[in-house]
């Protein structure tokens, strides 16, 4: 279930202003690069508006973001909506008690931490990064929110490559996204 | 410079800033009390204390570029950048950002490291801030004030939530003013 706000006149706006790197991390790779998003005020604004008009008032208290991107879309969507900000990390970045999460890439297996007593029984959840791939990461960030009890209500994500089927990977949970690349 | 001799001398919000900061004793090794702003993060209200103040003091600089250093500036200087209407770039580790780079090297206790940023991010004559959560060194601090420089922008100030006991006293960095809201917290007056 991926809503595209097609009609919303901001969402050209944005999609203009993602760069494509061919070749990045690797060859064969086309990189959805968003910097070059958030050196447009505008449409940096806009891309935060959209989703704060989504979630404001759903009784969200939490918004998880994912280690980097998502660092830089969660935190003024969970200001804006009076959410707390959880920052999920790569190992070894957070300081005391965490929980983890392994999850597989293309070759090998990585890790998602989040921190004890970041997030309470019951608390609604959003997931938030730039983009969704395959969902690995996604799917490794909802478990750490549901394994403490938490309701995770969608997963917002700049972008998505649908080739890669990661809504599949997401068990049934919403996923909303602005800008879809084919 | 700290805040609170800079025009918020009695502000309850820093108060509230400050204890929302938690400290890890022996993180990442032992001897280092680690100034954990995870648990700033949880509290909304002091979050939200911490971008207004920054916003408050840049909105009128005429301030186009906001730089974050990875990943700790990424959680404060987007929302600072949104606020006053300016760009936010942000600075990286190697190999993270795609495209053309220039990098900066700088020096770790043991070591360097290398901080990377978009050729064409910050313009020629831009007036910009960098914002991170805490200032130790300033290494890190200088290397994203050089990134800046390099590429002919003017750096106005560097704005962190937390100044360690190394600059106390030093209201800059570099030649570059230095905006610091809270110390360090310690462990006795911590939870």
């Amino acid at each position: 279930m991926s809503i595209l706000k097609d009609e919303d006149p901001r969402i050209h706006g944005i999609k203009t202003k993602i760069r494509v790197v061919p070749n990045f991390p690797k060859p064969g790779i086309m990189f959805q690069d968003i910097t070059t998003l958030l050196l447009d005020p505008k449409a940096f604004k806009d891309t935060i508006d959209l989703f704060v008009e989504r979630y404001k008032g759903k009784n969200i208290s939490v918004v998880a973001g994912i280690e980097a991107r998502g660092f830089i879309f969660g935190p003024p969507i969970a200001l804006a909506i009076g959410a707390k900000f959880v920052p999920l990390r790569k190992p070894k970045k957070l300081p005391g008690d965490v929980i983890f999460e392994e999850y597989t890439l293309e070759y090998g297996r990585d890790c998602l931490e989040m921190h004890v007593g970041a997030v309470q029984l019951g608390e609604r959840a959003l997931v938030v990064d730039d983009l969704i791939a395959t969902g690995g990461t996604l799917c490794a960030a909802m478990n750490l929110l549901e394994r403490v009890g938490a309701e995770v209500v969608e997963c917002a994500c700049l972008i998505e490559l649908p080739d890669l089927q990661g809504r599949e990977r997401l068990n049934g949970k919403p996923l909303y996204v602005l800008v879809e690349y084919q | 410079m700290f805040a609170a001799e800079n025009g918020l001398k009695g502000d309850p919000r820093l108060q509230a800033i400050s204890e929302a900061i938690r400290v890890v004793p022996h993180f990442p090794k032992p001897g280092i009390m680690f100034q954990d702003i995870t648990t700033l993060l949880l509290d909304h209200k002091a979050f939200k204390h911490v971008v207004d103040i920054f916003v408050d003091r840049y909105r009128d600089m005429d301030i186009s570029v906001v730089a974050g250093v990875e990943a700790r500036g990424f959680m404060f200087g987007p929302s600072v950048a949104l606020a006053i209407g300016a760009k936010f770039v942000p600075l990286r580790k190697p190999r993270k950002l795609p495209g053309e780079v220039i990098s900066e090297a700088y020096e770790l206790e043991y070591g360097t490291d290398c901080l990377e940023m978009h050729v064409g991010a910050a313009q020629p004559g831009e007036r910009a801030l960098v914002i991170d959560d805490l200032i130790a060194t300033g290494g890190t601090l200088s290397a994203a004030i050089r990134l800046l420089e390099r590429v002919g922008a003017e750096v106005v100030e560097c704005g962190c939530v937390i100044g360690l006991p190394e600059v106390k006293g030093q209201c800059r960095l570099n030649g570059k003013p230095l905006y610091i809201l809270v110390e360090p917290r310690e462990l006795d007056n911590c939870c």
